[in-house]
């Protein structure tokens, strides 16, 4: 059934104490609402539990990209569109402006947010692994003040976060030391737009005299929650890529993940192409050690 | 915009519909797709699936192309909104509209105005569009009758005919 609009309530405060204040007066009563490409389908399917609204969408604080020698900072109610058009974003976070164009179409690109998408914390989002690639901090804010997560850390389980009632996620901060990185990014599902994720994978390498130096895998759709692979990682750290070492990180990516069976896809297929797709990274990264 | 206490309260919306001024007095989470429809008339832009998959509800607000079934009203308060119905000014449309005609990119005609603003938005910034531009421009917006190459083709045909003009 359709929610009745005469039922829900929407302020739009315009300034960020504002809004904080309202959450801290009634924690967990107000749902803070951006773009609304994952709130308005809930709306409309008469699905979403929150009765009061606050729109972020004109809070202009939170639409800001600051670049800093060490930093960017990217205000959580930026839009897909916003990151795909930002110079520093798609030159030196590859991984983040294509997953970004893979979100939805163009439509939604142009109102789904990067904070709304890390706060519906659904483990098939196409922008988180990138997140954790990247190492990503997240900055909280409230009426108590703020602090800083590594968002490594920001999902303790299916669709639960540490994410406080009264707190919203301010900015998104990445370090700007990946550039030198091999990238490889790889959406599996019916198709890249619109689609959500069978698997997807968001990975960098960093390989010097046919060793790798360091590695960073991260997978949606196979887990709870986006995930990295942090013992495949470890196991790959020094060595030498050859086929034995591709066969064992594909069998390894199979032990860190927890595929389900659901609407889209079978678990058994999706450890397979978890599997795939780091090994296909893999095979790139040995390339480019002959090319260079 | 106003907003009164209480759950339930209506709220004074003002915006620009196709340059026009409009003042609303709506529930500030209406569909912006519903208050087009239903109290302005606006009818061009079509309701598919409400869910932000389909396109068909296709409008451009403040010159971005959005699904208008996932605006909340109040979200587009001092918004210049365009529909289906403002366009027929728009140098852009003459060629797109013989296209779709000449390549049969039209036919039961729910997607179409979503098609057509999809085209516009590529176009506007991408007067040369290659084919894979066109198919990531009209990525969100689906068409049950033509099979897309129709339409494809139409968005090129208008884009090279604009361009040796």
């Amino acid at each position: 059934m359709r929610s009745d609009p005469a039922e829900y309530k929407l302020v739009s405060p315009g300034n960020l104490p504002a809004v904080l204040s309202l959450l801290a007066g009634e924690p967990a009563q107000w749902l803070p609402i951006a773009g609304g490409t994952d709130v308005m389908v809930l709306y409309s399917a008469g699905k979403l539990p929150n009765r009061k609204l606050i729109n972020i969408w004109n809070i202009l604080e939170l639409r800001q990209i600051e670049v800093s020698p060490d930093r960017i900072r990217i205000g959580a109610a930026c839009t897909y569109t916003a990151l795909r058009r930002h110079d520093i974003v798609s030159r030196e976070f590859p991984l983040l402006a294509m997953a970004a164009s893979w979100t939805g179409g163009i439509a939604n690109q142009n109102r789904g947010t990067l904070g709304g998408n890390i706060a519906n914390a659904s483990p098939a989002a196409d922008s988180l692994p990138a997140l954790l690639a990247y190492e990503a901090e997240l900055t909280l804010i409230s009426v108590r003040g703020e602090r800083r997560v590594a968002y490594r850390n920001f999902h303790t389980g299916y669709k639960q976060t540490v994410l406080a009632a009264d707190e919203l996620i301010r900015d998104i901060s990445l370090p700007r030391r990946f550039s030198g990185y091999l990238w490889y990014a790889r959406k599996v599902g019916a198709r890249n737009a619109q689609a959500i994720s069978k698997v997807c994978l968001a990975a960098l390498g960093q390989i010097s005299d046919g060793t790798i130096r360091d590695v960073r895998l991260a997978l949606g759709s196979v887990a709870p929650i986006p995930l990295r692979l942090n013992k495949t990682e470890h196991a790959l750290t020094g060595k030498k890529i050859e086929p034995s070492l591709i066969d064992t990180a594909r069998k390894m990516v199979v032990t860190e993940i927890q595929p389900i069976d659901d609407i889209r896809s079978t678990a058994r297929y999706r450890a397979a192409v978890a599997g795939n797709l780091v090994a296909e990274f893999l095979e790139r990264l040995a390339t480019e050690r002959k090319n260079a | 915009m106003n907003t009164s206490p209480g759950t339930g309260a209506k709220c004074v919306v003002l915006f620009t519909v196709n340059g026009e001024a409009k003042k609303l007095f709506v529930h500030p989470m209406e569909r912006l797709l519903d208050v087009l429809r239903n109290d302005l008339r606006l009818t061009g832009a079509k309701e598919g699936c409400g869910e932000g998959e389909c396109g068909s509800c296709s409008i451009l607000l403040d010159g971005m192309l959005v699904n208008s079934c996932l605006v909340p009203v109040a979200q587009a308060s001092g918004a210049s909104i365009v529909t289906i119905e403002g366009m027929s000014a728009h140098a852009l449309m003459n060629p797109l509209q013989e296209a779709f005609l000449e390549c049969g990119g039209a036919q039961c005609g729910i997607c179409t105005p979503g098609m057509i603003l999809a085209a516009v938005y590529l176009l506007e910034k991408k007067p040369e569009p290659a084919p894979a531009d066109i198919r990531e421009g009209l990525a969100g917006n689906l068409c049950r009758c033509t099979g897309y190459m129709q339409i494809f083709e139409a968005v090129s045909k208008a884009a090279r005919r604009r361009v040796t003009k």
